[in-house]
């Protein structure tokens, strides 16, 4: 697998009353091709952010401060306007969490699927309808020729998501960035929607970045996982091992806290407190202050990253301390 | 110039009732339209068919053409355009005033020309009231829809651009907004028509930049809104340029303000333009210039009511009919008031 994403140092900043409030913070990892790599944390962690940062959409007046955003070893931090515009929907697109809202609700999906292939690729109106509804038909939308001229109001939820990815697809992309795309669709669509994104990404060997904080989606796409705590990545790892041996407190805490793992009756166990807003982040290790495991250095000093083995990382002092202890060296 | 008057109304009417024809198409292509075009068809049937009367009747008086006038008629130049309207009214100005219906002159008490055939009477210089309130018609139409024409673009280009770029625009657009906002209305339109001169473009281009603001305000609002939307979003992740966002995504979501806006705004520059007549700076032949006409009448004894009251009458039937219409496509088109849509 070739590398095709190289995150490095990504810091995205909102202007705030005390200078910048640094919303994602030297966020760093890779994505190779046809891989799905799962982004996980809580709300407000910077998920979404750090996706928007990729394709240089954070709102304003957000920006990326610092950081290499290398798709196939070029910097897309450097593009040009129309060069990024190009990369957008046609390299990398992206799926949106409430399909709901995705759609223009004054044109007909089947013409929104039209413009975006019109966009990228200079064909005429017959072949692009021809091929949305290819698109229609591969992405499991029943009757694709009635549904080219439904308005999304006439649609379902699950059905418009489909159409949002039929048209995040109809350039091909190699990178696909879903936005928590089955948090607002209910649990049968979603895993329908699951195994048409597994299949989407198996068949064209799409690389998907997942934004999500539900661990189980997780569990069914993704082949590696990088979990975000308050604009910082704190653990990096292949799935089996991130969800069978969780090295940072903030990971164990999440998977403790999927309602399926504990035994009915017992009080689910949560993290206690909630993630302090961006402008009242510690100096130290972002989730010290709702740490059952924190010692004396993680309020006041960030974690060096460590890599316990050759494809996991992770930013804690305890582990720090453990994997450097056996060999008697000082913190 | 070289191009006579009429050859150019002739031109624009054509133009018009080719765009009618258009706009048609296009409700009867898109379900959506064509839905909301049916229900108001059923809400307000009466009022449509008033303001189509009155369209019509604008439309009569818009078709010129010169020569064909029988040699007795002495009221006209020889070679003057004459619109419909006015050839089916060839030869009823009388020696003086009449009442309506009446067989004699008013003072006099002369036989008239046409005994009975003045349903409304005749005016002071003895021209037809009935056939001056048809006059009317097309020169409100003008008002109405010209002046929206220019005020609309202006509020959609400023208030659409300052919501979506935001920025320097922004804050010139409200300058700009804030300024208008600051001066007196009556007087900057006033002080427009003396700079412009009269005449029925530089009262329609005066009422124009005078009345954009509060659409303005409206549009940006409005963009403000929907340019963080999902979809416009979305369409942003696509990589569609700019421009083509706000012409794909922002406008057609406008849509609705739009033709609201139109609506209601054109009685209301109707309703200015009588006033302006009043001041005496109105446009030729409005009923805003017969009732300011009429008004010095009503003193007489005995008393000359038939002037001021066609005319009135005129200007009500339109405004009434007007307003209930625009008053239903705000029922059909407001998403707020929507019933059966998501």
């Amino acid at each position: 697998m070739s590398r095709l994403l190289e995150v490095r140092g990504l810091q995205t900043a909102f202007p705030s009353a005390t200078g910048e409030t640094r919303i994602v913070d030297d966020v760093s990892f890779n994505l190779d091709s046809g891989e799905v790599l799962a982004l996980v944390g809580e709300s407000g962690s910077g998920k979404s952010m750090t996706a928007l940062s990729i394709l240089r959409l954070v709102p304003k007046p957000g920006r990326v401060i610092a950081g290499e955003i290398k798709l196939e070893g070029r910097d897309l931090l450097d593009f040009s306007v129309s060069e990024m515009r190009r990369v957008r929907g046609g390299r990398i697109a992206m799926i949106f969490q409430e399909p709901m809202t995705c759609l223009n609700p004054v044109v007909a999906v089947g013409a929104q699927v039209m413009e975006a292939i019109g966009l990228h690729d200079q064909i005429g109106q017959v072949d692009a309808r021809a091929r949305t509804r290819e698109l229609f038909a591969e992405v499991g939308i029943p009757d694709p020729e009635a549904r080219l001229d439904a308005y999304p109001h006439e649609l379902s939820g699950g059905l418009k998501q489909r159409v949002m990815i039929a048209m995040a697809l109809s350039t091909r992309p190699e990178i696909l960035i879903a936005d928590e795309p089955t948090t607002a669709l209910d649990v049968t669509v979603q895993a329908q929607i699951l195994a048409l994104l597994s299949d989407l990404q198996r068949d064209r060997g799409t690389a998907i970045l997942l934004i999500t904080h539900d661990l189980g989606i997780v569990n069914e796409l993704a082949d590696r996982v990088a979990v975000m705590y308050a604009g910082r990545l704190v653990e990096v790892a292949p799935r089996q091992e991130l969800l069978s041996n969780p090295l940072h407190p903030y990971t164990r805490g999440l998977l403790r806290s999927i309602p399926a793992l504990s035994p009915p009756g017992v009080r689910l166990p949560e993290i206690p407190g909630v993630v302090p807003s961006p402008d009242h982040w510690p100096n130290g290790c972002r989730f010290s202050t709702r740490c059952g495991e924190r010692f004396e250095p993680c309020a006041e000093i960030f974690p060096e990253e460590t890599a316990p083995t050759s494809d996991r990382r992770v930013w804690c002092h305890a582990v720090d301390a453990s994997s450097r202890d056996p060999e008697g060296e000082a913190l | 110039m070289d191009v006579e008057s009429y050859v150019v109304s002739n031109s624009v009417t054509l133009g018009l009732v080719l765009a009618c024809v258009w706009v048609a198409r296009v409700v009867g292509r898109e379900p959506i339209w064509r839905d909301a075009a049916r229900q108001l068809w059923s809400r307000r049937r009466l009022a449509i068919v008033v303001v189509a009367l009155y369209m019509t009747i604008g439309l009569v008086d818009s078709i010129a053409w010169k020569g064909g006038i029988p040699e007795d008629v002495v009221d006209v130049l020889p070679n003057a355009p004459l619109t419909l309207l006015d050839r089916a009214f060839l030869g009823t100005k009388e020696a003086s005033y009449s009442a309506p219906f009446a067989s004699v002159e008013f003072y006099g008490a002369e036989a008239l020309k046409r005994p009975g055939q003045h349903p409304f009477g005749t005016d002071i210089l003895g021209r037809d009231v009935l056939y001056l309130s048809l006059k009317g018609a097309r020169v409100a139409l003008l008002i109405g829809g010209l002046t929206s024409l220019i005020a609309i673009p202006l509020a959609l280009i400023f208030g659409v651009g300052a919501g979506y770029f935001g920025g320097r625009f922004d804050d010139f657009v409200f300058f700009l907004i804030s300024t208008l906002a600051s001066i007196p209305g009556l007087l900057l339109l006033i002080a427009l028509i003396m700079a412009m001169g009269r005449g029925t473009l530089s009262v329609c281009i005066a009422l124009g930049v005078t009345s954009w603001v509060g659409f303005c305000r409206l549009t940006r609002a409005e963009t403000l809104k929907l340019r963080e939307l999902d979809y416009v979003s979305a369409a942003r992740a696509l990589g569609v340029p700019e421009l083509r966002i706000v012409i794909r995504h922002i406008l057609p979501n406008l849509a609705h303000l739009i033709v609201i806006t139109f609506v209601l705004m054109f009685s209301g520059l109707v309703l200015s333009e009588a006033v302006l007549a009043w001041l005496g700076i109105g446009v030729d032949g409005s009923w805003g210039q017969m009732i300011d006409g009429a008004r010095d009448e009503l003193s007489r004894d005995p008393i000359i009511w038939w002037n001021l009251s066609a005319s009135g009458a005129a200007l009500f039937v339109l405004i009434l009919a007007v307003n209930s219409v625009g008053d239903a496509i705000r029922d059909v088109l407001d998403p707020r008031t929507l019933k059966d849509s998501s």
